[in-house]
């Protein structure tokens, strides 16, 4: 949906305009912990990647891990955000099993990113503007397992001090599809630079959701914030609910109280987690036990400057030196690995004959398979290699079809799949008048019709049997010659 | 002969040295002293067989010609390091059975130059007092008494290290300071005691008061001692990210004796009206000995003094107050069963923390709270930055700064017990330095009316611990204090 389009939902009483803002927690891609030396792998056994600090011994100290900050900055630039040379460390305080310290070390008043806006791309080709609010450095919670024992809750403490860059985004989108565009923009940037495996099933990336609705063009309703919301679709569901259930309240009258809700996946609902008045008072300081993070603006240029082409950039560059649609290019560019592979296949080939390749054939491929790009079982190389054998007229389009399907099933180079299986495209013109000689004899009344010019679509079913004699293999452009040649 | 628990640390070294007797022989001798001074309470736990232990690979050490600058030289741990495989309480029921499985980088730096451990020492629980009664296992008392024979406190809340410091119990002690704990009960118990820079040694293991105040110091019988030993514990770690990376220079050879020319500020602010006579008299008298050997005396003014305390009953409490919430049963020590997780924090933290800590935990979550954060803490925080700025202005016309330690000696058990105020007033001289984080020592310098001593404080300038100590030797020297407490604990009289 693009920005011109309406967005409105239409409720008994009248048009409402949704008004979602996103807090995204992305799990920094680094070996260790925010403040630990401690491991950060994901499936490990319950409680052993645990420092004597992500466990909160008496006594433990909190130190920054720099590769962090890294991340966090590059994030920043990804984001066309401002980066801030001086943050600091808060402490926002509250117990839970859960949360070692009695206090997750974040960053409140003076986070390390400050704004900066992002483009989000829909399948028509439009495009909608979000502003980002700020992106600050916290640790992860550790994670409470209640389904260990009958009456007492398990710790696993794993998570606990692992570093997340919360992105929390301006309250500019106005639709489920919106807010899922923005998530996956966001996804794709952090993937894009590496900082964020993006992956929302391990809950490496994870979203708050807050929804509010109004008349249009009047003030922000009062929010409602779903947590923890791990996949866009479970987001974007989240999203359509409670726009709904905001909007039946206020035309039955009644009035949206600010809280913190739960989405349920399975039931389709949200539902009161805790209300404004059970909110803790997080009692945010700063922490006493950090410095404030400071560093030169010479590492952000640097960071800058070694920066990977960012997704914008590179839809760019694709459609103004390859001259691909804009909806081949969004597709190319939406996953580095899509991207990184495309970028292969057509290096030194036609773009748009590449982008098909990929777009429809391979990806239907690998959809039937159940896999991703990075483990497709044909090789950009080999995807290349292909095109290039319909382009130098060994094979034709049509068996270069076949030839790719073995090829998914068995991974072999096309050429040697073509040698095996005598695939090669017939040129020989010899043998083609060959086989339309023997067709013509064959079929005197398809030629009478044509040459009497009854009906010219004869020359079709003449191709066809050149093609079907050849099993497929006779190069067509030499048979349409020839037959028409023969046929006078 | 002298017994070997009366010799300094200097001397004990020197002893060594030469031979005349080995570190097995002076850790048995302190042993026995601190099995036969069980009636003060210094100790929480005693650590007899890892000293001895420790005492032997001191003599091995120094038979080798390796050993380190504090080889064989047996101390009492305040009970707030946490100590490798010994019990670590904080003085607190919340710690119940709390045993590391870690050393804290100052008491590591101990071990690698040689020193010995007796075992651990008492304190106000989580060093959150000025007498060393709130501690779980019972207040520590002085070997100091007065004339009329009644106890008195050691201190705090470093109490534990002073008591067992000053009954020769110990050669040293380390403790800690955040608003006077090193330096007070020094004060109250005739020792020397400095609190370094924020930012000398390093915090790492140690368990936590006010984070952005505590800092690890010595507790000794001589200011030679206190060098000796602070060389030991400073240093940078890279574990403790308000450590600072300077080098350690040798205190010891700072103590020149030489303090011509240097200046000392004089802070009339300090000058309170109410404060007892022989608590001034003392001071002026540490005036004129530095005069005489030769310092130049300046008046000077630190005009945000009266807000030191209240600041520091901000800044403290709310530090403390996220610091202890890791104390909630989950993960070690106590845990008090409960209906819900709500109720097993509740029951474990109600029956874990005594009154003070319960009553800075809720002063500090109070002042941290959402509509009170900037009429409190922020405040707070910027009362703190001119405080700083008052020593930094301060410092531009003089090199140390000479005050009293604290406003009285060594007071009763229970006298201040009822008022949290009065008490608190007890660090009405020591708490400035800790808030704008420089060097402080204290020096015993006479004896007050009752016969308890009296401690004069010096204060320098950022990492000037150099200049802290010269200036701290020259006074000791002229205070030439040579009391001892009578020995009651033992009725050894000799």
């Amino acid at each position: 949906m693009s920005a011109g389009k309406s967005n409105l939902i239409a409720g008994a009483t009248g048009d409402w305009e949704v008004v979602i803002g996103l807090e995204v927690h992305a799990q920094i891609s680094s070996e260790a912990k925010l403040f630990s030396g401690a491991s950060t792998k994901f499936g490990a056994e319950p409680n052993t990647q645990v420092s004597l600090v992500d466990a909160a011994m008496p006594g433990m100290l909190p130190v920054i891990n720099r590769e962090c900050v890294k991340q966090a900055i590059r994030t920043g630039l990804a984001l066309g955000a401002q980066i801030n040379c001086y943050s600091v460390f808060d402490r926002k305080n509250y117990f839970y099993a859960d949360l070692p310290q009695g206090y997750q070390i974040s960053q409140f008043k003076q986070p390390i990113v400050g704004k900066g806006t992002i483009t989000l791309d829909f399948l028509d080709g439009s495009t909608k503007e979000v502003g980002i609010e700020r992106l600050h450095l916290e640790q992860d919670a550790g994670k409470s397992l209640h389904d260990q024992h009958p009456t007492m809750t398990y710790i696993d403490l794993n998570r606990s001090g692992v570093a997340l860059m919360e992105i929390v985004s301006d309250p500019d989108m106005r639709s489920a599809e919106e807010a899922g565009a923005y998530l996956r923009k966001i996804r794709t940037i952090v993937r894009y630079i590496g900082s964020c495996d993006g992956n929302m099933e391990q809950g490496s990336m994870r979203a708050d959701v807050n929804v509010s609705v109004r008349r249009p063009g009047e003030e922000l309703g009062t929010r409602c914030e779903m947590k923890n919301i791990n996949s866009i679709r479970f987001a974007q569901q989240a999203i359509e609910y409670e726009a709904r259930r905001q909007i039946d309240i206020l035309e039955d009258g009644g009035t949206i109280k600010q809280e913190t809700r739960l989405y349920d996946s399975v039931l389709g609902e949200t539902r009161t987690m805790r209300s404004k008045e059970e909110a803790h008072d997080y009692r945010y300081f700063p922490d006493p036990d950090l410095l404030p993070l400071e560093f030169e603006q010479s590492w952000v240029d640097e960071l800058a400057a070694e920066l990977p082409e960012l997704p914008d950039d590179k839809k760019n560059r694709l459609m103004a030196d390859l001259n691909l649609p804009s909806y081949d290019a969004g597709i190319l560019v939406s996953e580095p690995e899509i991207a990184t592979y495309y970028e292969v296949v057509a290096k030194g080939r036609d773009a748009k004959t590449a982008a098909n390749w990929v777009i429809t054939n391979l990806f239907a491929a690998l959809n039937a398979q159940g896999k991703s790009i990075t483990d497709s079982p044909v090789s950009p190389d080999q995807l290349g290699q292909l095109i290039d054998l319909i382009t130098d007229d060994t094979i034709s389009g049509r068996i270069a079809k076949d030839v790719f399907e073995v090829m998914i099933k068995t991974s072999d180079d096309p050429a040697k799949i073509v040698e095996e299986k005598g695939l090669k495209q017939i040129t020989d013109t010899g043998a083609i008048e060959g086989m339309i000689d023997q067709i013509i004899a064959d079929n005197p009344d398809q030629v009478t019709q044509y040459a009497g010019g009854e009906n010219p679509k004869v020359i079709g079913w003449f191709v066809g049997q050149v093609m079907k004699a050849s099993q497929g293999k006779a190069n067509p452009g030499a048979v349409n010659k020839l037959l028409k040649e023969k046929l006078g | 002969m002298t017994k070997l628990t009366d010799l300094s640390m200097a001397d004990a070294l020197a002893g060594l040295d030469n031979k005349d007797f080995t570190s097995v022989e002076l850790t048995e001798a302190y042993v026995a002293a601190v099995e036969g001074g069980t009636s003060i309470n210094a100790y929480t736990t005693q650590t007899p067989e890892k000293a001895l232990e420790m005492a032997a690979a001191a003599d091995a050490s120094r038979a080798a010609g390796t050993a380190g600058p504090m080889a064989g030289i047996p101390l009492a741990i305040k009970d707030l390091y946490c100590t490798e495989g010994v019990l670590t309480t904080a003085s607190s029921h919340i710690l119940d059975g709390f045993t590391p499985a870690y050393e804290s980088t100052v008491t590591s730096n101990l071990w690698r130059d040689g020193a010995v451990m007796l075992g651990k020492v008492s304190l106000d629980e989580f060093a959150m007092g000025s007498s060393n009664e709130t501690s779980f296992y019972g207040a520590v008392e002085n070997p100091w008494r007065a004339g009329d024979g009644k106890s008195r406190v050691p201190g705090g809340s470093s109490g534990g290290s002073a008591a067992a410091v000053a009954a020769h119990m110990a050669v040293a002690a380390t403790g800690t300071d955040t608003g006077g704990s090193i330096r007070q009960p020094a004060s109250f118990c005739g020792l020397v005691g400095i609190k370094p820079t924020y930012g000398r040694c390093s915090r790492w293991g140690v368990i936590a008061f006010a984070s952005s105040l505590d800092q690890p110091g010595p507790i000794t019988r001589s200011v030679k001692d206190a060098a000796i030993m602070l060389g030991s514990m400073a240093g940078y770690d890279a574990k403790d990210s308000t450590s600072i990376d300077t080098p350690v220079p040798d205190y010891a050879a700072a103590l020149t004796g030489d303090i011509r020319g240097l200046k000392v500020g004089i802070p009339k602010e300090y000058r309170l009206d109410d404060a007892p006579a022989e608590i001034l008299a003392l001071w002026d008298q540490g005036v004129d000995w530095l005069k005489a050997a030769g310092a130049e005396i300046i008046d000077i003014s630190l005009p945000h003094t009266k807000y030191a305390l209240p600041t520091y009953y901000i800044v403290a409490p709310a530090e403390a107050s996220s610091n202890l919430a890791r104390y909630d049963g989950v993960k070690y020590g106590l845990r008090v069963p409960g209906d819900s997780l709500d109720s097993m924090y509740a029951n474990t933290r109600a029956e874990g923390f005594g009154d003070e800590v319960t009553r800075r935990i809720l002063i500090g979550t109070y002042v941290l709270s959402a509509g009170y954060y900037d009429a409190y803490y922020l405040k707070a925080q910027k009362l703190r930055t001119l405080i700083a700025q008052d020593f930094e202005n301060a410092y531009a016309s003089c090199d140390v700064i000479l005050t009293p330690t604290a406003p009285s000696a060594a007071f009763g058990p229970g006298e201040n017990a009822d008022d949290p105020i009065s008490m608190y007033l007890n660090d009405v001289f020591t708490v400035p330095a800790s808030l704008a984080g420089v060097p402080g020592i204290s020096i015993p310098a006479g004896l007050s009316g009752d016969g308890l001593p009296l401690g004069l404080q010096l204060l320098g300038k950022p990492f000037d611990e150099e200049t802290v100590l010269r200036v701290a030797g020259v006074l000791e020297e002229a205070a030439n204090f040579t009391a001892q407490p009578n020995n009651w604990w033992t009725g050894d009289k000799s």
